[in-house]
């Protein structure tokens, strides 16, 4: 059997008594390009965040690769939601890259010569390059998606969570993004997106999480990606061609 | 008096030379720890720690009976982070939001150090006197041992923040991200606040209570204006809350009367006022003036478009073309087609304008140029 990158065991998250996630089993195999689909309020996002330890949950653990998470924090990179920081802090694009070097760097050691090549190769992989002195506020929704992208690249970790990375950009951009996700599942990565566009799941993902609070299915596109599923997690009757 | 004079001054004179140092030193502190606050997006922080040290100071002198500076800024300290720990404890315990806690402690022991100081001015002690200066402040009580201690701070927060760089950037910008790269954030939080917190109850001696968080904000809200890199940010709200310490020194010196805490943060503001006035990037001026132009470019490109659709069906492009038809273009004015004569866009004789090769040319790349973007 294939090796799990990511197991969670009875992950249960609450704001104030009431239940965001409940008792969520997951295990995540090494090298797929999973989509966590539900509707607003489901706890995608907060799946994501309890995993990385942004959030506590009430009962719970979660691994990477057999080991607990905070040992394994090396191998895990995390692109927020864009709209989860101000756009208008005094920085470049070049530096917002570098911050992912940071983890490695460790306390008070400041980034390098090396730290910057890295972080260029990673603005010239998402098409940014000739961004890269420009003042953050001064990009594209698009732009600052492929920033934070560029960001979670130089970590060059095993397993990438991705809070809705699609979100409010354009076409062209979520081709260059979701090609992205795709070299990287072919380097053996394993990564893991909210995402909300139904009609794409099957053409982008081959793996999916069905997430309504409860874990309603998780698996292969191909085999749970129904209408019985998308039923049980939308609650109502949904219906979806898709092509396999 | 005369400005060298003055200059003479400050190096001759022991109290103003102390006094000059003291406000520049903390201008320079309260500027740079001031931007973190601003960014942070928690400029009324400042605000709420400042109210909260007033109770340290009455309780500080209730049980020691001693007006030394340096005992009633330690009850300052410890009320002023007491209130701050009470604010974060607000904001992540119940459903409150950060203003709603700063406003609630601010009040709550603004309003309790108020009691205490009426309080002690009804006491039967000669002693009493002179605790209200740290309401407003009173720069002229400032001693060299002072100025020391507020050189030490700063030397102190500079190292700090020369060490931990990159971790406040991070902080600052991305919270939850730096966390998931592996780094305490409830450290480097601390860390900061309190520095803070120190800088605020070191400057309360001169600009007191109630106008303190105006040295923590102005500075950095002007420095914001001139530059989009953190580093830059810093050095000039420290050279700006300097600079504001030492003029507002020399003003309320060189007139009667004036008190030396209000006359720093009126100059501070001053700076405020100017960078979001003229700063070229950000400023109210510039962008007013940017506006226009694109306007005004905007109007004299749609003219040549015009013109050029008129002129595009004929053979001869240079073909003369009366003016008056110009008039059922809305974009048209006189002088938009006088500022095309002085590109050497378009010529004009006698009531009938033609439009030159090299108008053409333009006109042609503006739509090209218009593909592009599309």
């Amino acid at each position: 059997m294939e090796k799990i990158a990511v197991k969670v065991d009875d992950l249960t998250v609450a704001y104030n008594y009431k239940p965001v996630l409940w008792d969520i089993d997951l295990k995540i195999p090494e090298g797929v390009l999973m989509a966590i689909v539900g509707p607003n309020g489901a706890g995608k996002s907060t799946l994501i965040k309890a995993i990385l330890g942004i959030l506590k949950p009430i009962a719970g653990s979660v691994t990477i690769f057999d080991k607990p998470y905070k040992s394994q924090r090396k191998h895990v990179a995390y692109v927020p939601q864009k709209g989860s920081v101000d756009w208008d802090f005094p920085t470049t694009a070049l530096d917002v890259v570098m911050m992912g070097t940071y983890g490695s760097l460790g306390w008070i050691k400041r980034p390098g010569i090396k730290e910057k090549k890295r972080a260029l190769e990673a603005l010239e992989k998402v098409g940014m390059l000739s961004f890269k002195n420009r003042q953050i506020s001064q990009l594209s929704g698009g732009q600052q998606q492929r920033i934070f992208l560029a960001r979670a690249l130089v970590q060059d970790a095993s397993i990438y969570f991705m809070d809705e990375p699609f979100q409010g950009v354009d076409a062209t951009t979520e081709v260059a993004i979701i090609n992205i996700l795709k070299e990287l599942r072919k380097a053996g990565k394993t990564v893991v997106v909210v995402h909300h566009d139904l009609q794409t799941v099957p053409e982008y993902f081959d793996w999916v999480t069905f997430l309504n609070v409860k874990k309603i299915a998780t698996g292969p596109v191909k085999d749970i990606f129904n209408d019985d599923n998308l039923t049980k997690t939308y609650g109502i009757n949904y219906k979806v061609s898709i092509q396999k | 008096m005369e400005i060298i004079e003055y200059i003479q001054l400050v190096f001759s004179d022991y109290t103003l030379r102390t006094i000059t140092l003291g406000t520049a030193v903390l201008g320079a502190v309260t500027g740079m720890l001031g931007s973190f606050a601003v960014l942070r997006k928690e400029s009324l922080l400042g605000d709420a720690i400042s109210h909260a040290a007033l109770p340290g100071i009455a309780i500080a002198f209730l049980i020691t009976g001693s007006k030394d500076t340096n005992i009633l800024l330690i009850g300052a300290l410890v009320s002023g982070l007491i209130g701050t720990l009470w604010i974060r404890g607000i904001t992540s315990k119940t459903h409150l939001k950060s203003d709603t806690a700063l406003g609630l402690i601010l009040s709550l022991f603004f309003g309790f150090g108020m009691l205490l100081l009426t309080y002690i001015q009804k006491q039967p002690n000669a002693n009493q006197a002179g605790l209200d200066k740290y309401l407003f402040g009173q720069a002229a009580t400032l001693v060299e041992s002072d100025v020391w201690l507020m050189t030490f701070v700063t030397g102190l927060c500079l190292l700090v923040l020369l060490l931990f760089w990159k971790e406040f950037k991070i902080l600052l910008f991305d919270k939850d991200y730096a966390q998931t790269l592996g780094f305490n954030t409830k450290f480097i939080d601390i860390l900061i606040t309190s520095f803070i917190v120190l800088a605020i109850v070191l400057g309360l001696q001169t600009v007191g209570v109630v106008l303190m968080s105006a040295m923590l904000l102005a500075p950095a809200a002007a420095a914001r204006q001139w530059t989009n890199s953190l580093g830059k940010m810093v050095f000039l709200a420290a050279i700006l809350g300097g600079s504001a310490g030492v003029f507002g020194t020399a003003i309320s010196a060189t007139q009667n009367n004036l008190s030396t805490g209000p006359v720093i943060v009126l100059v501070a503001s001053v700076f405020v006022l100017f960078s979001f006035i003229f700063s070229p990037k950000r400023g109210l001026l510039f962008k007013r003036i940017r506006l226009i132009k694109n306007r005004n470019d905007l109007e004299l490109q749609k003219t040549l478009a015009f013109m050029y659709h008129i002129v595009e069906d004929h053979d001869d492009t240079s073909h003369p073309h009366t003016i008056r038809m110009l008039n059922n273009f809305q974009g048209y004015s006189r002088k938009g087609l006088r500022k095309l004569v002085d590109k050497n866009y378009v010529e004009v004789e006698g009531g009938m304008w033609s439009m030159t090769s090299k108008g053409f040319k333009a006109a042609e790349n503006l739509y090209n140029q218009n593909g592009k973007n599309d």
